[in-house]
């Protein structure tokens, strides 16, 4: 009961952030361009017809009044017309959706997966090898630029080695399974096609650790500098000198301790994933928001561009809150 | 009969600064249900002492460099890991000074506890809890059940150090090591610990080692008393000869640093400081700070002697056969 | 002057944190590329053996060779000459960036966690607002906003780094307000203007400088994706970004193109990044004695 207590509280304190985030957007597609009514019609458009832009949507009028019609319109989920196909966003969006989740799923998979064990094993074995190559690895990690990593992926594993597809989901031979979820790698196996699964597999393992590697370097520098400091505790001892062996010490008393920075640290990623998609989604022409925002940034799709950023900072805030939900469960010493 | 024997321990410490001998030829016995007293400064070495006999140590930048530890028949020292794991919480346990942190703040006091019987007994949930809430029931808890599923932080500290208790000697151990368990406890809390655990450890026949520089502890609860300094023993003997006749100049001042509610000069403190171990002075390790250093104390190191059948002194100032009293010329205190 | 330096506590300290540094292979290494990057930047024009506009469409796309170290670009521009003049335009973004976010963010920092209460609380709702949104997803949409220029990127990205200058000013300037002197200060009649200029600020200074060094990276990380997608530096300007962008195209069969502006952006980051981390290291006060 507290806990439903403090997620509405939670929720409470996310409000006014929520109404800050559309404000922003708005700011920044009404307030800043010299001529909203330009970037809207795209820059191809004739005076006349960004006069009617300008009438139809309000532009000529005061800005909060402007910002009135703005929010009604999100309530709706109207995001606007993209210039360059003539849909609604919404539309567009939606179609691109699921095959951004699914790059972003199997991103975070890798990072806690390969992360979490890294860190915990460069706790351990501190100022080993092993400890050694991953504060390298580490520091290679958050210095990357995921754009031209992506580059060299392609250039090794595709061009010469020939060991993995260049890009998209599926191999064109191939038709898309059957919707179930959209993403492929479980529709593939909802299919009971195992050949496609495989195909699909191949296609995203370069973009998923292309995209993952930023945040598994920063997902293990957390872990590891989280198991060090829990390591050094008191309680550790006291696990030692009852007899606990080493192992269940480091996988159970130390691990949940270092669980909230790392729970936290997951939390932020995620949002940062959700940009860094843009890049990698371009480089390996994977079908999904992040190379449809970059294709409109390319064509100057405004209306196309913020509704992206919308709805991304919608989707970030909504993780930041779960993750605070989970910090509650994770510590017991938070008041609810 | 003896219960454990530490014979000859020596302990150093590398660090950046260099090494130092943290504990030099420390010899200590401890018999079949006694309470022996480890007393000493701050540094001594106490501590190390008591970690050594669990090998709590890490061994980079702590290496024991010579001696052994026997208990029972085996050298703890040369065992192998896993039977420490078996003897650790189960043969010999050990409290710790700081409840607030000794204690996983993640996980129920139940979840811990049960932890300790089910590596040492195995037993199903219900019995294990059993055994758990007997135990707290045993140390005055008030409605252990409830306790069980409570967090570390929702108790206070006397409530916790009690729990401590009751989880080192849950699986009836044969020697119970207490790391200062009072100090960092309320004064009005640290008698009432102090009583349960003197009086479950004598119930059980449990020996323990009480670590502790509080020499009011040692007078009300030890039968034994050891005096440690600068890595070294310097003086072993049953509580009351101790205090009526304490032979080494170390010892002496340590009692006559003891507040006394009659005495009305002010207070008395051992001139100098401890040494760095690093570069510990050469022979007696005590010999800058003695009052009655002879030529021999800053070149010979003194052995730790029977002056007595059971009083053990090591000073070059205690003549073999000197009765106690008789020492060495000594000013008055 | 020797005497003002030796009484001067700042240049002291600024002492002691040097010979730390030396102490640290690893810091030390970032500072040599920094060194490196920032030799390049400063003296690409005497340094590059060629001008980087120079077309000469008879050496297209040239693998690395003796003349031409990096190789050729699709107009025979010289790749090492321009990967050169990036530097200048990275270290360049990455200095004005810093100072306008550090600036600023420092400064609105300061004035929550020194009035507190309800400004603080407003100050930090707007900086949680910013920091809702991804920094690539925000600076993107500012800058295509703005409209696709080097300056307009520069500004976006400085807009997406002010929280968190913000945020960890604010953290100090809460501890530092409840120090001696600053009650001191007030006594003595100074402004609440004058009292976190010149009392708050300063105290927040070794945090500041760690932040920066660790952001300078990030944000030429930030400003280099932001032309890879056009938004920032246009071509032919000698970005990396832009460069890898262009690249891009000729990846299969000319692989130098894309290779090395890449390589350098990443070395330079990491060298920021070493740095940074040595000097968190350093600052913390259990380290300096």
């Amino acid at each position: 009961m507290r806990i439903l207590q403090y997620i509405l509280k939670r929720l409470i304190y996310m409000l006014p952030v929520l109404f800050g985030v559309t404000v922003m957007v708005f700011v920044i597609s009404h307030a800043i361009p010299g001529d909203p009514a330009k970037m809207i019609a795209g820059p191809k458009a004739s005076r006349q017809a960004v006069d009617n832009i300008r009438k139809q949507h309000g532009l000529d009028k005061p800005l909060p009044v402007q910002y009135l019609r703005f929010v009604s319109g999100l309530v709706k989920g109207d995001l606007g017309i993209s210039i360059r196909n003539h849909r609604p966003v919404t539309h567009d969006l939606n179609d691109f959706f699921p095959a951004t989740l699914e790059l972003t799923l199997a991103s975070i998979m890798i990072c806690l997966g390969v992360g979490i064990p890294l860190g915990i094993i460069s706790a351990v074995r501190r100022n080993h090898l092993t400890d050694h190559l991953t504060r390298i690895f580490s520091v290679f990690g958050v210095s990357m630029p995921v754009f031209w990593l992506g580059l060299m992926l392609l250039l090794l594993f595709y061009r010469n080695l020939g060991w993995l597809p260049g890009s998209g989901r599926l191999d064109i031979d191939f038709s898309p399974p059957v919707y179930v979820t959209g993403l492929y790698l479980i529709d593939t196996l909802l299919e009971g096609r195992i050949d496609k699964f495989f195909n699909v597999a191949s296609h995203i393992v370069l973009p998923a650790f292309c995209l993952s590697y930023v945040y598994l370097a920063i997902v293990t520098r957390i872990v590891r500098s989280s198991m060090i400091e829990v390591l050094g505790q008191e309680f550790i001892i006291t696990a030692r000198a009852n007899g606990v062996s080493e192992w269940m010490i480091v996988l159970k008393h130390a691990f949940k301790n270092s669980l909230i920075p790392t729970v936290t640290i997951t939390g932020l990623s995620f949002g940062e994933l959700l940009g860094g998609a843009i890049l990698t989604e371009t480089i390996f022409g994977w079908p999904g928001m992040g190379k449809y925002v970059v294709d409109s940034v390319n064509y100057l799709d405004f209306p196309a561009i913020m509704g992206f950023t919308l709805i991304v900072a919608l989707v970030y805030v909504s993780i930041n809150l779960f993750v605070d939900v989970l910090y509650a469960f994770l510590n017991p010493k938070i008041t609810y | 009969m003896t219960l454990l024997k530490i014979d000859r321990l020596s302990v150093s410490f590398t660090n950046y600064q260099g090494t130092s001998s943290v504990l030099d030829r420390v010899s200590l016995t401890i018999g079949r249900g006694q309470i022996l007293g480890l007393v000493g400064e701050s540094g001594c070495g106490k501590s190390v002492t008591a970690r050594t006999i669990l090998r709590l140590i890490p061994q980079p930048p702590g290496n024991i460099t010579a001696g052994a530890i026997l208990f029972k028949d085996e050298d703890l020292l040369k065992v192998s890991p896993r039977r420490m794991r078996q003897i650790r919480g189960n043969e010999i346990s050990m409290i710790f000074q700081e409840p607030m942190s000794s204690l996983n703040p993640v996980f129920t006091v139940g979840n811990q506890m049960r932890e300790v019987v089910w590596i040492h007994r195995k037993l199903k949930r219900r019995e294990a809890d059993a055994m758990c809430v007997e135990m707290l029931h045993q140390v005055q808890m008030p409605d252990p059940e409830a306790v069980l599923k409570k967090y570390p932080h929702e108790l206070s500290g006397g409530m916790r150090q009690r729990v401590m208790v009751a989880m080192e000697l849950v699986c009836a151990p044969e020697l119970l090591i207490a790391d200062e368990p009072t100090t960092a406890l309320d004064v009005t809390i640290q008698g009432q610990v102090l009583a349960i655990l003197t009086a479950l450890t004598r119930e059980r026949n449990i020996s323990v080692l009480m670590i502790t520089h509080d020499m009011g502890v040692v007078a009300q609860v030890c039968d034994r008393v050891a005096v440690m300094y600068a890595g070294r023993v310097v003086e072993a003997a049953p509580v009351q000869e101790l205090f009526a006749g304490p032979m080494h100049p170390y010892t002496r001042g340590l009692i006559a640093s003891i507040p006394s509610m009659d005495a009305n000069d002010s207070l008395y403190s051992i001139p100098g400081s401890v040494p760095t171990l690093i570069d510990p002075p050469p022979g007696c390790r005590f010999h800058p700070r003695c009052t009655v250093r002879l030529d021999a104390c800053d070149r010979q190191v003194p052995e730790l002697r029977w002056i007595t059948p059971e009083h053990q002194v090591a000073c070059h100032g205690v003549p073999i056969g000197g009765r106690k009293g008789e020492a060495a010329s000594a000013p008055g205190y | 002057m020797k005497t003002f330096l030796k009484n001067n506590s700042k240049w002291q300290e600024f002492l002691l944190t040097a010979r730390l540094l030396r102490q640290n292979p690893i810091a030390m290494a970032g500072v040599v590329i920094l060194t490196i990057m920032t030799l390049l930047a400063l003296c690409a024009d005497f340094l590059a053996p060629f001008d980087p506009i120079r077309l000469s469409l008879s050496e297209r796309l040239q693998a690395p060779g003796l003349s031409h170290w990096f190789g050729t670009d699709e107009m025979g521009r010289d790749i090492l000459s321009r990967v050169m003049f990036g530097a200048r335009i990275s270290l360049r973004i990455g200095f004005i960036v810093i100072l306008v976010s550090g600036g600023m963010g420092s400064i609105i920092g300061a004035v929550a966690g020194y009035y507190g209460g309800r400004v603080d609380n407003i100050i930090m709702r707007l900086m949680d607002v910013i920091l809702s949104f991804p920094s690539l997803v925000l600076a993107m949409a500012l800058a295509a906003a703005m409209g696709p220029s080097l300056n307009n990127a520069i500004m976006a990205v400085a807009f997406v780094m002010i929280p968190k200058f913000a945020r960890m000013v604010r953290g100090d300037a809460l501890a530092v307000k409840e120090m001696q002197f600053i009650s001191a200060a007030r006594i003595s009649g100074a402004g609440n203007g004058w009292i976190i200029f010149n009392h708050i600020l300063p105290n927040c200074l070794n945090s500041v400088i760690v932040l920066a060094t660790l952001t300078l990276g990030d944000t030429i990380l930030i400003a280099a994706s932001l032309s890879f997608i056009g938004l920032g530096a246009q071509p032919p300007t000698p970005e990396w970004g832009a460069m890898i962008s262009v690249g891009r195209k000729f990846l299969m069969d000319q692989w130098w193109y894309a290779t090395f502006p890449g390589l350098f952006i990443l070395v330079t980051v990491i060298g920021f990044n070493i740095l940074g981390d040595a000097l968190r290291d350093i600052m913390d006060p259990r380290i300096r004695r």
